[in-house]
């Protein structure tokens, strides 16, 4: 029997505000305990909401990315539930009428590109940490994240299984911060995804029940925890079983979704407009004002790689992955003073390799783009072979200070000056009379062999292409 | 329109209210009179007014993104009764 896997995802995206949605303390990550929540955050009687710009103009500009409606006026409510890290009791958050409504999001699959549709984004606050450590059997409650802005982003269950839902969510993630709305740091839980995960017979137009797996802070754990739930749920109903919708966690250790212990009245949130806030207008002038200052989105930046540096889409779809790599690269081909295809086949040849032999994103690659583009000018100018420059670029990324440094101090400047080169050949020549007579008896292959020999007696030092031609010019003369 | 007792605990265990059957029954009543009221302005005709979220006309004031508060949890943390390194202590909760 085969099945079809249906996911929709809800992201919450933690907006780069430096002061909190509905307060003016500081948003920052890492700081003391409680050194960031103000009388709003904590909840105390008598305090007031006032709604910052910065998180509007955010969402205003998530809209405008993704092709939605950005609503001319959109309505906070509360969402009702006790829990300890929520002091007041409701979280602020937007119900009926959210700030973004539908818009699309183009992801790439293995079978061409796919468009999923958004329901809507709305914005809403985080709540605060509860620490479960050793406080003599109490939980320690930091309330630094309470009321931090977010932006939840809710598709239709357009995808099909883990590996679109990954898509999607790579994609959401680097568009966010090419928005330079989200850091999208993952660890820290500025992106995280909660997936809704159904299956159903192939075929079938019916949606199966669905499964809500939360708090996903991977691509990896979205993957993982997806394709167990989906499993588990195919086995369920193949055994004849039934599934219960319900909210599950993914255990990453034993890599396994499980129930939540239920909370029987966890769903009803009994939603109302807040009363302490009023109706949020956004004005045609402020989202043209939002649309002009916009930043150059990933499909435009690629055409234009396409465009200015005469890339194959590959490549330009490669590098404009994410707006770390397009500026990496872009920074590497002015140092280089051009090569644009030279420079995206090490940036995402060589480089690419090496970050991912350290699990580091580019960002803290220990070769700078000035440092690789200076290596490439080296290749293109003729200084180092291509070979060479692979050691070369293992010696940056060991800590050397710049690739002329280390091509000075190996004596590693590809000898391309002729006399030498053509010194070195007749030498060779002279030595091997044997192989000079096959040659000329019409055995081509002993071409390698002198090469071979001249680049050996180079130190490997000759430059690759001139060696090639002086070997054929004096066994033909 | 009348709620079962049932339906009057769940609420109150909603709002983590602590009632006896006595205490529910009573409310039972309130809750009634007050269901009748709305029934009656439900009665009006209001499919053609767009629904108000505010009593007010007016729209949102919006704040500047700026930092406005400094560290100031010792003194907020002076009213909670179980304070330590920082973090307020409350019975404690798993999930």
């Amino acid at each position: 029997m085969n099945w079809e896997i249906v996911v929709g995802i809800e992201t919450h995206a933690q907006l780069s505000t430096r002061a909190k949605i509905f307060s003016g303390a500081a948003t920052a990550f890492g700081a003391a305990p409680n050194a960031q929540a103000c009388e709003v955050d904590i909840a105390l009687p008598g305090v007031l909401p006032v709604l910052n710009k910065g998180a509007v103009e955010r969402a205003i500009r998530f809209g405008l990315a993704v092709g939605a409606r950005v609503a001319p006026r959109s309505v906070f409510a509360r969402k009702n539930y006790f829990y300890p890290d929520l002091p007041k009791g409701y979280q602020i958050s937007q119900y009926e009428l959210p700030v973004v409504v539908g818009g699309s999001i183009m992801i790439s699959t293995p079978d061409g590109n796919k468009s999923i549709r958004l329901v809507r984004a709305h914005l809403e606050e985080d709540a605060g940490k509860s620490l479960h450590e050793d406080f003599h059997g109490s939980s320690g409650i930091d309330l630094n994240r309470a009321g931090t802005p977010l932006l939840e982003i809710v598709t239709e269950p357009d995808l099909r299984g883990a590996g679109e839902a990954v898509a999607y969510a790579k994609t959401l993630h680097s568009l966010v911060r090419y928005l330079e709305i989200c850091d999208g740091n993952m660890q820290e839980g500025s992106f995280r995804c909660d997936a809704n995960v159904s299956v159903r017979r192939l075929g079938s137009d019916k949606l199966g029940t669905r499964c809500e797996i939360k708090n996903l802070n991977s691509f990896r754990f979205l993957e993982k925890a997806i394709e167990f739930e989906a499993r588990r749920q195919i086995e369920t109903i193949e055994d004849g079983g039934t599934i219960k919708q319900e909210t599950r966690l993914y255990d990453a250790e034993r890599d396994e979704t499980r129930a939540m212990r239920s909370k029987e009245d966890a769903q009803d949130y009994r939603y109302f407009p807040d009363p302490d806030l009023l109706p949020l207008e956004i004005s045609e002038a402020w989202i043209a004002a939002v649309r002009a200052a916009m930043p150059e989105l990933p499909a435009q930046k690629k055409e234009r790689f396409i465009s200015q540096y005469a890339l194959p889409e590959y490549d330009a779809a490669l590098l404009t992955s994410n707006r770390e790599t397009a500026a990496y690269f872009e920074e590497c081909t002015a140092a280089a003073g051009g090569a644009a295809k030279l420079c995206a086949n090490w940036v995402n040849g060589e480089l690419s390799a090496a970050l991912n032999r350290e699990d580091r994103e580019i960002g803290q690659s220990k070769v700078s783009s000035k440092q690789l583009g200076e290596l490439i000018r080296r290749i293109v100018d003729g200084s180092v072979s291509s070979k060479t420059a692979k050691d070369v670029f293992d010696e940056l990324w060991a800590g050397a200070s710049s690739a002329d440094a280390v091509i000075d101090a190996k004596g590693l400047k590809q000898i391309s000056d002729s006399t030498a080169l053509e010194r070195i050949v007749a030498d060779i020549v002279a030595a091997n009379p044997d192989q000079v007579a096959q040659y000329r008896a019409g055995k081509d292959k002993v071409l390698g062999f002198f090469v071979g020999q001249a680049m050996k007696a180079s130190g490997g030092k000759a430059n690759p292409a001139q060696l090639n031609e002086i070997v054929k010019r004096k066994l033909n003369s | 329109m009348q709620l079962s007792i049932e339906e009057v605990k769940r609420i109150a265990r909603l709002a983590r209210l602590a009632v006896t059957d006595a205490e529910a029954d009573a409310m039972r009543a309130q809750l009634a009179s007050i269901f009748g009221l709305i029934e009656k302005m439900q009665a009006v005709d209001t499919s053609s007014i767009e629904p108000m979220a505010h009593a007010q006309e007016v729209a949102q004031r919006l704040r500047a993104d700026q930092v406005t508060e400094s560290d100031r949890h010792e003194l907020l943390q002076r009213g909670a009764p179980a304070v330590e390194a920082g973090l307020y202590l409350v019975p404690k909760v798993i999930e």
